[in-house]
This record gives structure tokens, C-alpha cells and sequence, in this order.
């Protein structure tokens, strides 16, 4: 959908994902590293464990389908090239510290000048101005300042951050939004534009629901409460938290436990199997689902009701409890590892598993498919990431290098 | 007057929940025009949501308009249509607007849309250059289509409830809906990508968007990790397999923290310096990164023992002066009092005719040099039901007066 458009893309590991997205979308993309390579490529996870720059996971992973050349944007022939570049592109990606391409003579004004069409889309921590404009960014300090570390975790130890560190993914996607956005109004008004993709902005966009709105009505702060993050009101106006996730007998569940007169057949059919199982219900044997909620509920209730569940639960597995659930319409699922999604039943039948071949490492690669489905065209991954420097000549031939200049600016580092 | 990015872009909105509402904010707020489809008779859940807005008179229903949860989702420019799909009529008065529309977007479980004859073909009939964006939990093909998608539950089915925790407790939530707001960013890309392809090959196509299948591709590495080394993500806490100290430290005050992280051997250097070079700092088995995650636990408690005796704005503030990551982990009060939010003016104060003034209205995370983010109030269930008929529509008033009688707008 997206291959009228040319994309150069300065990013580092935080803001892969923002390219990688356009070109799920048929953007033409080029990945643009230091000569040596990326330094993303020097940190794993590696192919095998075996520390080597082309076999970088996490480059493989967010820099699929992009054509990948090298170029010294801080030498004077490296910037020349650049603006060359810049000068058959639509837009240009970077993640750099604010400010800093501007000191090359890059910045939003100077391309602009030589492409007036040209979008500069710049994705950080913080933002291009203000006063965390400095600040150094690493992921579990945006986070904390995001508002998503605070209300993640147990009671009795620290909040707690991601062990996965993705955080500037959220702010490079809308980076790719913003760069869309620019790109059509690019096409009412003929001007590019600079566009921010803010990653702090983008966590209280997670947050914002579940802690502004009661900060904002009642002053309240919500804090952690380890996995029982739904808040109910019980019959004496207390607040209880019952749990998203759940032990079962080989790992975790999720569920989402609606306690209201709408939810009354899942609830009664949910509890003919707990009894199934020899469970022994309890007081919910009485209980009146078709007119009560979690409003008339007692803490004990509340209580007991979550201990016939727990037993429930780790009477089966992920695999049971998944098709007890699509098959009875039960609001829960299986909190899922990386070895659970690449057999999960849904994913095998819609065939979203892409294999692509790795010729170098002799190998096929099961890649996430496209994040939508349309028909108009493939939308995903359509081959692995670019080895380093691999379309040099494709690219600065048709800039109109000859063989030779490609070689002098070889020795130079330059490329 | 410049015109804006989506100027001109006609937007159905059918969107229950979140994600889908999340996906076409980011088209409202800058320009497209937006009609919110709903009914009374089987309101959108989120406008069910605690907290409420307490009413200003005793005894006076709750109502749909008071949501904390809703009117903060729904903050893009909107006109409301109250339709009764029951009622012929009002699948009448639908169709007109998809032949007036360029994309409708819709958030219900498989089934729902093309029960009412209102799948793609359907709208296709109406309107052959329509985009129709799809989203569902698991998507719209395959055994779990039909199945209704909360973001708690996808949450971890995409395996975003592994990722946060310490390894002798079970895994906690990242956040309690995180899909709900990860897998927009792919919808709103690919409805951009759809209208940009329509402007120029006058196509419209359908999207399907699994909730799902956005979801896992942030995934990727993780995905990889597990088939090219057989290995699944390890749980760290708040550690950094290669950088030290990486946590999250106690500070003076009431439950008070700050996240500190130390990313190179430079970065220790001036952390050093910050916290009064102290002899213990000069042990060799801190000189190097590698040293310090090996002996992290005791790092960590000599930090701890520093950050304690300062509140986190302070070791923020004294850790980013010399160069060091550092933040404190804001809460609520601390979001809506923070200087970088409030320099790039995000969290606002809207009135708002049930829920009065309140400060938490925001824009998208994307700042544009030569755009602004509309950002309002939400719209009332039906707030432009006439105005839509009559002005978009063409109808007579008698018609849209004989419609409300039947009950077509309820």
C-alpha cells in the first residue's frame, strides 16, 4: 500500500520497530548504519548465543524487510550523501538525543531545505524541548516517569519494571503514526513537517484510564496490588481486589471475572464444572447469579469465591482451561510464553506464523505475520533484516557513484 | 486557514471498548470528521465503567454520561448518532451514512455486523470504495472469532504477563489492559495506509485486525530467542542483565521511589561523584559493568542507602545533572504535576455537562510541527442525532420525528 514511499531511517534499537512498521505496510525503507555495523548488533540476544553481528536477534526481528546500507553521517562526504538522499525521500527517522543532528547541520531546517516535502520524524524518551529534553532516557526510567512502574507489583517490595525492555517501542510506533499523519497532510498542503513521538507520553496513554480518573474525581492514588489488579466495590463499600492472573496446574491464567446479572449463564455453567471437578461450592451453591453483582457481595463471600476458584484453576492446565473457555464463552485465558503462542490453536489456523529464510545461517525463522489482514495485499514481513551493508552498491549506484568512488569511500570508512 | 492532515476523511464509528476507539482518535484528532454510532438499549460497557462523576442531585441516576473511564478514552471530536439496529429503520439510516463515509470501523466480536447483513460485502453494496476496519480479540477467521477480546485476558495470551516480576514470585500485569493500548498503533497505521492507497487508486479495501496478532509483534525477539536458543524470557525484577546498578530504590517520604539506571562505565563514574565518592565505590569489583551485575545485591542496598535519604525528585535531579538515568516512579498526582507533561501542555482541563471541569483530557503521544491535535470532550450518546439526519442526511424533520417515535433512535 505504502511503496510510492521511501523511508531512510537513522534509528537505534529503541526506535527499530517504527520503520519496521511502515514497511509492513509496503514502505520502501533503508536502514542506515555506522560502517562496522549498528551497535544494537554487538548486544544480544544472538542466533545460537554466537556473538556475532549478523546474527542479532533483536535486529533480525525489527529490521526485516528494510534495505540496509552504511554511511558516516558525521564526516563531510558521509552528510553530503546523506542530503542526497534525503533528497529522493519522503521522510527520515531518527532516535538520536535531541539537538544532535542539528549539530551535524541535519536537523529539521537543513533537510527541509533541500526537500521541502521531506518528513523528520524523531522519537525519545521525553521530547525534542522542555525540561527532561537532556535527560537520559534508558528504559526503566521512562517507564517510572511514564506512570507504569508505580501501580505494577507486590505490596511488600519495590514496583516493579519490565524484564522485557520494549518501553521506546510504544513511542516509536507513534512515531509511525505521526509520520502518516504528516504524510497526508503533506498531501493537502505540499510541505513535510518535524513529527515527535513521545515515549513518556505514550505510557500515560496506558495508564491514563486506570489512575487519572480516579486522582481526578476523588483524589485517590491507586497503588500495586500485586496480580489482583480489578477493583470491585463489595456490599459494605469497600474496595476488593480480585486477581487477572491465576495459577493453574502447568503455569498461569488470565481472567476477567464479570460478577453482574449479564454474566449470570457463564458464571452458573462455570461453576457445574468447578463441581465437576469435586469442588465443593459453597455458599455459591445459593448464590442468586441472575440478580446479584459483586455489590452484594460480603468480604468473605468475595473471599470464599476466590478460594473455590484458585482450587479450580490448579486442578487443570493452560490447555484445558483454553478450550473449557472457547467453547463455554469463560472470560479467561492462558498467559502464554513464547513456546504456547507458536502452537496456539487460533495462530495455526489463520496460518500467521511466516517462515523466512536465513540463507546465511542455513536456517528458516518463524517471524510474527502482519499485524492486520486486508485485501489489498500482503501487510508484514516479506524478507529477514539486511546484513550489514548488503545494499551499498544497489543504493549509491543509483545516487550515480561509480565503482571506483564506492571504493575510495570504503577505505575512507566513509561507507 | 491550513487544512488539516485528515481534512475531508468521513469516519463510522462503531467502536466498543477501547482498542478501536484508541485506533480512530488518532484520525479525529487531527482532522478526519467522525460519527460515533451507539444505542441506549445496549450501551458500549465502558460508559458502565467505574469510577463515576458523582451526580449533583440526590437520588439522581448515575447514567451513561459519567464514566471517568469512557470520557478519558474518547477525547477526539466527535458527532454522536443514537441507532436502535433493531429497528429497520435505523439499519436504513446506517447504510446512508456508509455511502457517505470513506472508512467504518468496528469493534464487535465476529458475528454481530454480519448478522445485520453489515459485513464487508454488505457495506461493499453501499458503498464500493468503503475501508472497513475490523478489530477483535483474535480475529475475524478461525475458531476464536466469535470469541468477545478484553485486554486483560489478551494481555496474556500475547504473552505480556511474563514479563514483569522477580523470580522466586509469580509474573504480575504490566499494566491491566496493556493490548488495549499496544495493538491500536497497527490499526490507526493501517487505516492511514489504506486512505493513503484510496487517494491515490480511489480503492477501499477490508482490515482485519487481531488484537492477537498486533499484540505479538512487539514479541519478536522474544520469539526468536525461544527457536534459535531454546530459551524463554527470564524474570529480573528490576535488574539489567548488563548494567548495574539498574533498579528501583526506596526514597525518603511515603512509599516514594526512584528508578536509577547506570548504563556504562562513564555514567558510574559521575554516579560516583554524585553520591560523594564513598570508599566502597573505589572496590575494583565495581570498576566494570560485568562487576557490578555480579554483585548487584549488595550494590543495590549500598544505592538504596543513599536514595533513602532524599525524595526521588531530588535523586532525579541530581542523577540527570551529572548525566545519570534517573526518574522517580510517578504515581497519579505526580503525572498530572510533572513539568515535561505540563511543557508540552498534555494533560488538560475540558468542562463537561454531567462530569464538570476535570484536568486529564490529553492528546496522542505525537507532537507535529504544523498540526494540533484537537483534543475535546466526549461526545453524549446521540448528541447529534438530528443534526446528522437533517444535515448530513437530508431528511425532514417530520421523518426524523416519525423515526423517534418508532423508537428508531433509542
Amino acid at each position: 500500500m505504502l511503496s510510492c514511499y521511501r523511508i531512510l531511517d537513522l534509528t537505534d534499537d529503541r526506535a527499530f520497530i517504527c520503520g519496521r512498521a511502515l514497511s509492513d505496510f509496503g514502505a520502501e525503507v533503508i536502514k542506515i548504519e555506522k560502517p562496522g555495523g549498528d551497535p544494537a548488533r554487538f548486544r544480544g540476544p544472538f542466533y545460537k548465543d554466537q556473538a556475532d553481528p549478523e546474527k542479532n536477534l533483536t535486529w533480525f526481528a525489527f529490521n526485516s524487510n528494510k534495505k540496509g546500507i552504511t554511511l558516516d553521517i558525521e564526516t563531510a562526504k558521509g552528510k553530503e550523501i546523506f542530503k542526497k538522499l534525503v533528497k529522493t525521500a519522503d521522510a527520515v527517522l531518527e532516535s538520536f538525543a535531541p539537538g544532535y543532528l542539528d549539530s551535524l547541520g541535519l536537523g529539521y531546517e537543513d533537510l527541509s531545505k533541500i526537500n521541502p516535502g521531506i518528513v523528520l520524524t524523531s522519537m525519545t524518551g521525553f521530547g525534542q524541548e522542555g525540561p527532561y529534553r537532556d535527560y537520559k532516557d534508558p528504559d526503566i526510567v521512562v517507564r517510572a516517569l511514564g506512570g507504569l512502574i508505580y501501580t505494577a507489583g507486590y505490596e511488600d517490595r519495590p514496583p516493579l519494571t519490565v524484564s522485557y525492555h520494549h518501553t521506546h517501542y510504544l513511542g516509536a510506533m507513534n512515531g509511525a503514526i505521526g509520520t502518516m499523519i504528516a504524510l497526508s497532510h503533506r498531501a493537502l498542503t505540499g510541505k513535510g513537517q518535524h513529527v515527535e513521538g513521545i515515549t513518556q507520553q505514550a505510557l500515560d496513554i496506558v495508564c491514563s484510564a486506570e489512575i487519572e480518573g480516579p486522582y481526578a474525581l476523588f483524589g485517590e492514588i491507586p497503588t500495586r496490588h500485586g496480580r489482583a489488579r480489578a477493583a470491585v466495590t463489595l456490599i459494605d463499600g469497600s474496595t476488593f481486589y480480585n486477581p487477572l492472573l491465576w495459577e493453574c496446574k502447568d503455569g498461569h491464567i488470565a481472567l476477567n471475572l464479570l460478577l453482574n446479572p449479564t454474566a449470570a449463564k457463564n458464571n452458573l455453567s462455570m461453576m457445574d464444572f468447578i463441581k465437576q471437578d469435586g469442588i465443593d461450592i459453597g455458599t455459591f451453591e445459593h448464590w442468586a447469579w441472575e440478580e446479584k453483582s459483586w455489590e452484594d457481595m460480603s468480604r468473605e463471600q468475595a473471599e470464599e469465591l476466590m478460594e473455590i476458584l484458585g482450587k479450580f484453576f490448579r486442578n487443570r492446565t493452560k490447555d484445558e482451561l483454553l478450550k473449557l473457555a472457547t467453547e463455554n464463552r469463560f472470560q479467561l485465558g492462558p498467559c502464554n510464553n513464547a513456546g504456547d503462542v507458536l502452537k496456539y490453536p487460533q495462530l495455526l489456523y489463520r496460518g500467521f506464523w511466516k517462515e523466512i529464510e536465513h540463507p546465511e545461517l542455513g536456517k528458516s525463522l518463524k517471524y510474527p505475520g502482519g499485524a492486520v489482514m486486508t485485501t489489498q495485499g500482503h501487510v508484514g514481513i516479506r524478507h529477514r533484516a539486511p546484513l550489514i551493508g548488503e545494499h551499498n552498491d544497489e543504493i549509491y549506484q543509483e545516487l550515480g557513484m561509480s565503482t571506483g568512488e564506492l571504493k575510495t569511500m570504503k577505505e575512507q570508512k566513509v561507507i | 486557514m491550513t487544512k488539516k492532515p485528515f481534512e475531508g476523511v468521513k469516519i463510522i464509528q462503531l467502536c466498543w471498548a477501547g482498542v478501536g476507539v484508541y485506533t480512530l482518535n488518532y484520525l479525529s484528532h487531527y482532522g478526519a470528521t467522525t460519527i460515533r454510532v451507539e444505542t441506549a438499549t445496549r450501551p458500549d460497557p465502558v460508559r458502565l465503567f467505574a469510577p463515576f462523576a458523582p451526580t449533583n442531585k440526590e437520588g439522581e441516576p448515575v447514567g451513561l454520561e459519567r464514566s471517568a473511564f469512557f470520557s478519558i478514552t474518547h477525547t477526539a471530536p466527535e458527532y454522536g448518532i443514537s441507532l436502535n439496529f433493531k429497528q429497520p429503520e435505523a439499519i436504513e439510516i446506517f447504510k446512508k451514512l456508509v455511502a457517505w463515509a470513506d472508512v467504518v470501523g468496528e469493534g464487535f466480536p465476529t458475528g454481530v455486523m454480519d448478522k445485520l447483513g453489515l459485513d464487508y460485502e454488505g457495506l461493499r453494496k453501499v458503498n464500493p470504495e468503503i475501508i472497513m476496519f475490523r478489530t477483535c480479540g483474535y480475529g475475524h477467521t478461525g475458531p476464536m472469532a466469535d470469541q468477545p477480546g478484553f485486554g486483560s485476558i489478551l494481555t496474556a495470551v500475547t504473552m505480556m504477563d511474563t514479563m514483569v516480576g522477580y523470580t522466586d514470585r509469580p509474573p504480575v500485569p504490566p499494566s491491566t489492559y496493556y493490548t488495549d493500548q499496544l495493538s491500536p498503533m497497527y490499526g490507526s497505521l493501517a487505516i492511514m495506509a489504506a486512505l493513503d492507497y484510496k487517494r491515490r487508486t480511489g480503492k477501499g479495501q477490508y482490515i482485519d485486525h487481531a488484537q492477537i496478532e498486533a499484540g505479538l509483534n512487539y514479541m519478536t525477539p522474544l520469539i526468536l530467542d525461544y527457536q534459535a536458543n531454546d530459551r524463554e524470557l527470564a524474570l529480573k525484577g528490576n535488574k539489567c542483565d548488563y548494567a548495574a546498578p539498574h533498579g528501583i530504590y526506596k526514597c525518603k517520604g511515603d512509599d516514594r521511589w526512584v528508578a536509577v539506571a547506570v548504563m556504562t562505565d562513564d555514567e558510574w563514574r559521575s554516579f560516583v561523584k554524585v553520591i560523594g565518592s564513598p570508599d566502597w565505590s573505589n572496590d575494583e569489583k565495581y570498576a566494570t559493568a560485568a562487576g557490578r551485575v555480579e554483585n548487584s545485591d549488595e550494590l543495590d542496598r549500598r544505592v538504596e542507602a543513599w536514595t533513602t535519604n532524599y525524595p526521588p525528585e531530588q535523586v532525579q535531579e541530581m542523577l540527570q545533572d551529572a548525566g545519570v538515568g534517573a526518574g522517580l516512579v510517578a504515581n497519579a498526582r505526580d503525572l498530572d504535576e510533572d513539568p515535561q507533561l505540563k511543557h508540552y501542555n498534555f494533560y488538560r482541563e475540558l468542562d463537561h455537562p454531567y462530569m464538570g471541569k476535570l484536568h486529564y483530557y490529553h492528546p496522542d503521544p505525537i507532537k507535529l510541527s504544523a498540526a494540533e491535535a484537537d483534543i475535546r470532550r466526549p461526545v453524549l450518546l446521540g448528541e447529534h442525532t438530528d443534526y446528522i439526519c437533517t444535515d448530513i442526511l437530508g431528511m425532514t424533520r417530520e421523518e426524523v420525528d416519525r423515526l423517534r417515535q418508532k423508537g428508531v433512535f433509542d
